[in-house]
Formats: C-alpha cells, structure tokens, sequence
C-alpha cells in the first residue's frame, strides 16, 4: 500500500534538515579552522581593533564553540550573515543583490541542456548506430570535456570580437544572456543527452514499446508517447545532481563573461578574504543545490508511479 | 555483449579484447600518451618556460614561436609543454590521495555497517552537499593558494565519491557465498578484506579514477583561472589563462592553446575512462557511451 504522497514530502524534507545543519556547521567551523585570531578574520584586515573588539563580543568568540555555533546558526536562520569585512554592507544585502543574476543564469542554462539534451538523446537513439548517433555523441564529448572558462572565451572570441553578433560580457539585454547561458549549459545539455540516449535505447527494448508497435503505430509516436515518458524519469534526476555543477560552473562562467552574480562575489570575496561573505555564499549555494535535489526527488515521484513513498 | 556463449574466457583477456576493440578509447591512449611524453620531455626539448623577452612579446604563432608568445614575450609551446607537467602531477596527485582516503573508509564504512556506518554516510552526504568545484573553492578560501592546496581541495572533492563507491561495492561483496565461506573457514575480518573485498572493488576503482583524473586536472585548471591555483609564473594550463585575462580577446592565441591542451586531456581520459567501462563494466556501458 501507498503511503499518503503528503507524509512522503514531509519526511523528505525533514531528510535534508541535518544535510543543511550540517553545512553551516561545517562552514562555521572551517572559518575557525584558519590559523589567526577568528575575530580579526572575521573583521578583515582593514577593521580597526575597536571593530574586532565589538565583533569579539557580538559573535561571542570568547564563549565556548557550541555556544557560538548555535549564535552563529540563529544568525543563518534570520538571514543575518554578519557584515562583509570589505564593503561594510550585510552580507545577506550583498547576497540578495547579485542572487537574480545567478538565478537567471542558472535556470535559463538548465532549460538549454533539458530542451537541447533532451531533443539530441531521442535523436541519437533513434537514429541509433548511424552518423546522427555518432555525431551527438562526439559533441556530447566535447560537452564534458570542455573547460567552461575556455568555452566561454573561445565562444566571445567568435561571436563577440569576430562577428560582432553578441556583446562579450557585462548584464542588461537579452543578449547578454545567451553566450553566458550557452557556455554554462554546455556541460549539462552534454550528460542530459547522454543519459536520455541511454535510458531510451533501454526503454525501447521493453515489452510494451513491442506492443505499442505491434499495434501498428507510427516509429515516431511509439517513441515520444510511450517510451521517451517511461525514459525521462531517470533524466529528472540527472538534472537535479547536474545543478551542482551547474552552481560551480556558474562561478567559472560569471568571471568569464564579467557577469555580476553570486560566483563573481565569492571570487572576489575569497582573493579579498572577505569571510563573512565567504560563508554566506558557500551557505546559499549548498542550500540551493540540497533544495533541487530535494524537488527532483519529489519530482520523480510523483512521476513514476512505480515508485512507492518509503 | 552480442557474444553469445563461447565457452567462458578468462575475465581479464574479454575485458581487453573488448578494450581494443573501442577504438575511441584507444585514441584517448594515443592522446593522452602523446601528451604525457611532450610534457615530460619538455625539459630536453625546450628552453626555460619563464624565459622573458620584452621585445617579442604577444607575438602571433610563427615559425619561431610556433605557438605564439605571450604578454611577457615567454614562449606558448614551451609553456603548454611545461604546464602538462603541473597538470598531470597535480591530477594524479590528487586523485591518489582521494584513493588514499577514500578505499579504507568506504570498505570500513560498508564491512563494518551499523552506526558507524551511518555516520560516514552522513559525512558523505554533507561533503556531497557541496557541488565538487564548490568544495574545492572553498577549501582553498580557508587554505590559500599553492601546489599543495590546490592538490588537498581537489582531492577532497573526490573523496566522497570513491567512498560511496567503494562502501557499495563492499556492501554486496559482503553478502557473497564465497565470503561466507571463508569466514567458515576461520578467515579475520583483515584476509576478508584483502583477499576478497579489496580486489573486487578494483573494477569500478579503476574506471572512477580515470574520469576522475579529467575532473580532477580541468578542477585545477579552474582554479588557476580564477587566480586562486597554482601561483604565476608557474605555467599551468588555467592559472595561464587566468594571467593573461586582459589580452584573452585581443591576442586569440593566448587563450586558445592552454585551454585547447586541458581539453584535449580531459577528453582523452574522458575516451580511456568510457572505453575502460565497457570493457570492464559491461552492465554500465549502455548508459555511459
């Protein structure tokens, strides 16, 4: 018998709550972890010692470790990240700022691989073992193998210098987007086709893509209407891990093309040694990345009725 | 697996026929072996890659640079040659101490199981909650720059996954009759361990820590592009990139050759590591090729 999909969700989520603990504690102690005194790192070098004193007794760095992390954690949970050891400005405001330039890179970069990855895997297993397989397949080679960095510079070397069709850096138009999108979903768009590919050419072999054609239907309908939804659902979850890279590759993309979101700050915060910022970043990114997984997971069952809530 | 059932070779001859038989994995040897011997005789061949010269530099590729020269006049095709020596050491650095780590606590984690089981597992999700270059960013946030740390924060990166790996492999190794048997036989939890399980992890070992060494190498190489690798002047393949930021679009080549190198390697063990799977793995080849 099914559990009720409610209580699946809830447990679920009660799941990820130690994964996300555990990353502030880990982030939290790893800032300890720095030689030096936390205090004076945690100001910056630029903080005058009235500053490190007033921080000192502010995040309680003379109380034992416990007593701080759970400061520390109270902190996190309101939002509050300290202020950052360069600009002065709360963290969590210089967060907030650069987010919707990730986020929009992010999502319009995980759209391209599914639409593109997707299209290319039902192609190559269609036309499996022939020049349109192969060829899908030596691209989604050079997909995983590319530096991202180098992608995007080779990409703003052809478009942007040579052909004048796209501006090389910077936000504001459209246009801006696609040579940053496209870089950053190469990768992605490479293992969604791999895996479709893959997951449909097993699906086709099964029994009921024999009876769909037995009954007659067109090539085409059996693959869309009956084996590409059975075949989709592990693709879902290959998108759900892939965002991490994603996350990482955003970081590489952003200082290529000049892009102001979060991966840029936390460059520049880590040759600043700007830690506050530092940690409220490596916080955001870690919690994203458990929340997609969160909803792939969820996701995917709702999708496969095979699967049961346990 | 279109062989039928010829009587039953021996498991290492099939694996290697099937091996050479991928003839895109033997092109990721070629590659790769012709890259490795470049980089190591870089320094019978080639003159000193921190040569400057401030009357040659950002020259285009010509007979005497055949490469070109970069924005301090130092020789392309010396450099590249040169960080394929940074880069190979610190993939295969890396990737050896994420081995290192990895295999006795997932073979202790998986033998073992219970609670202590339970908490590396917990540990491996946290670390997995961190995407791979995330990690490894942050860990060179806290330990600075330089060879070493660069190789200990790609390592890390690496780690969770080999204890997964190899804590999966054991758990089924474990169940296995035969190791049943030669715990009937009196055999210590240690002969278990090395005679039985250690060998049968060996396989996805394997085909891990080839792909491994292309993430590992193109991690690296986002480090020093981002300036946060391995320190100029050594010439490694990102950090050269990284260095010249300001020229990238105006001298095409500055740019082209270091990043065409990280990619050539990557691919090539991208080739190896797919190739090494269907020859060793057969089950995982449908999804991997």
């Amino acid at each position: 018998m099914r559990a009720p999909l409610g209580r699946y969700v809830l447990r679920r989520v009660l799941y990820a709550l130690p994964t996300l603990l555990g990353v502030t504690l880990a982030v939290f102690l790893l800032v300890r972890l720095i030689p030096g005194d936390p205090g004076r790192i945690i100001a910056g070098l630029l903080a005058s010692d009235e500053e490190v004193q007033r921080l000192r007794i502010e995040l309680g760095l003379d109380r034992p470790l416990p007593e701080q992390y759970v400061r520390f954690l109270a902190g996190v949970l309101s939002g509050d990240f300290g202020l950052s050891a360069v600009t002065r400005t709360p963290v969590i405001v210089e967060i907030g700022i650069r987010m919707r330039a990730t986020m929009m890179l992010a999502v319009t970069s995980t759209a391209i691989a599914v639409a593109a990855g997707v299209s290319a895997g039902v192609l190559a297993a269609t036309y499996h073992n022939t020049a349109v397989d192969y060829s899908v397949m030596v691209v989604a080679l050079g997909g995983v193998s590319v530096p991202v960095f180098w992608l995007g510079i080779m990409l703003m070397l052809l478009f942007a210098v040579h052909l004048h069709w796209l501006p090389a850096g910077g936000i504001g138009t459209p246009a801006h987007l696609v040579l940053p999108a496209l870089t950053l979903a190469a990768f992605s768009t490479a293992i969604v086709a791999r895996m479709t590919r893959g997951s449909l050419l097993e699906t086709l072999g099964l029994d009921f893509v024999r009876t769909a054609r037995a009954k007659g239907m067109g090539e085409w309908t059996v693959i869309i209407r009956h084996a590409l939804r059975n075949a989709l659902i592990p693709v879902i979850t290959v998108v759900g891990l892939q965002f991490g890279t994603l996350l990482g590759g955003a970081v590489l993309t952003e200082t290529t093309f000049a892009w102001p979101g979060l991966g840029r700050l936390l460059v520049s915060a880590i040759t600043a040694r700007d830690y506050p910022v530092i940690q409220g970043i490596v916080i955001v990114f870690a919690a994203m990345f458990v929340v997609v997984n969160l909803v792939t997971d969820l996701l995917y069952v709702t999708i496969d009725p095979r699967i049961r809530y346990e | 697996m279109s062989e039928g059932v010829r009587g039953t070779p021996s498991v290492g001859r099939s694996a290697w026929e099937r091996l050479q038989r991928r003839k895109t994995a033997a092109a990721g040897l070629i590659i790769l072996g012709l890259l490795l011997a470049a980089s190591l005789a870089a320094p019978l061949l080639m003159g000193d890659p921190n040569e400057v010269d401030f009357a040659g530099v950002l020259q285009p590729p010509s007979l005497e640079h055949l490469l070109g020269t970069d924005q301090l006049g130092r020789d392309l095709l010396t450099r590249v040659a040169y960080g394929g020596r940074i880069s190979f050491l610190i993939g295969a650095l890396a990737v050896a101490l994420a081995l290192a780590a990895g295999i006795p606590v997932g073979v202790i984690s998986g033998y073992v199981g219970g609670t202590l089981d339970l908490l590396v597992q917990r540990g491996v999700d946290l670390l997995l909650a961190f995407p791979g270059f995330l990690l490894a960013l942050t860990l060179i946030a806290v330990l600075g720059v330089g060879v070493t740390n660069v190789v200990v924060s790609v390592a890390a990166a690496a780690m969770p996954v080999y204890i997964r790996l190899v804590r999966g492999a054991t758990l089924s190794i474990r169940e296995q009759a035969y190791v049943e048997a030669a715990k009937a036989l009196g055999a210590g939890d240690a002969a278990i361990i090395v005679r039985h399980v250690l060998p049968n992890c060996l396989t996805p070992v394997i085909v891990q820590s080839t792909l491994q060494l292309g993430v590992a190498i193109l991690t690296a190489a986002g480090l020093g592009f981002l300036g946060l690798g391995v320190k100029p002047p050594t010439p490694e393949w990102g950090t050269m990139l990284g260095e010249g930021q300001t020229y990238l679009l105006s001298y095409w080549f500055i740019a082209t050759f270091p990043g065409l190198a990280i990619f050539l390697v990557v691919m090539a063990f991208n080739l190896v590591g797919d190739g090494l799977r269907d020859a060793l793995d057969p089950r995982m080849s449908v999804l991997g090729s």
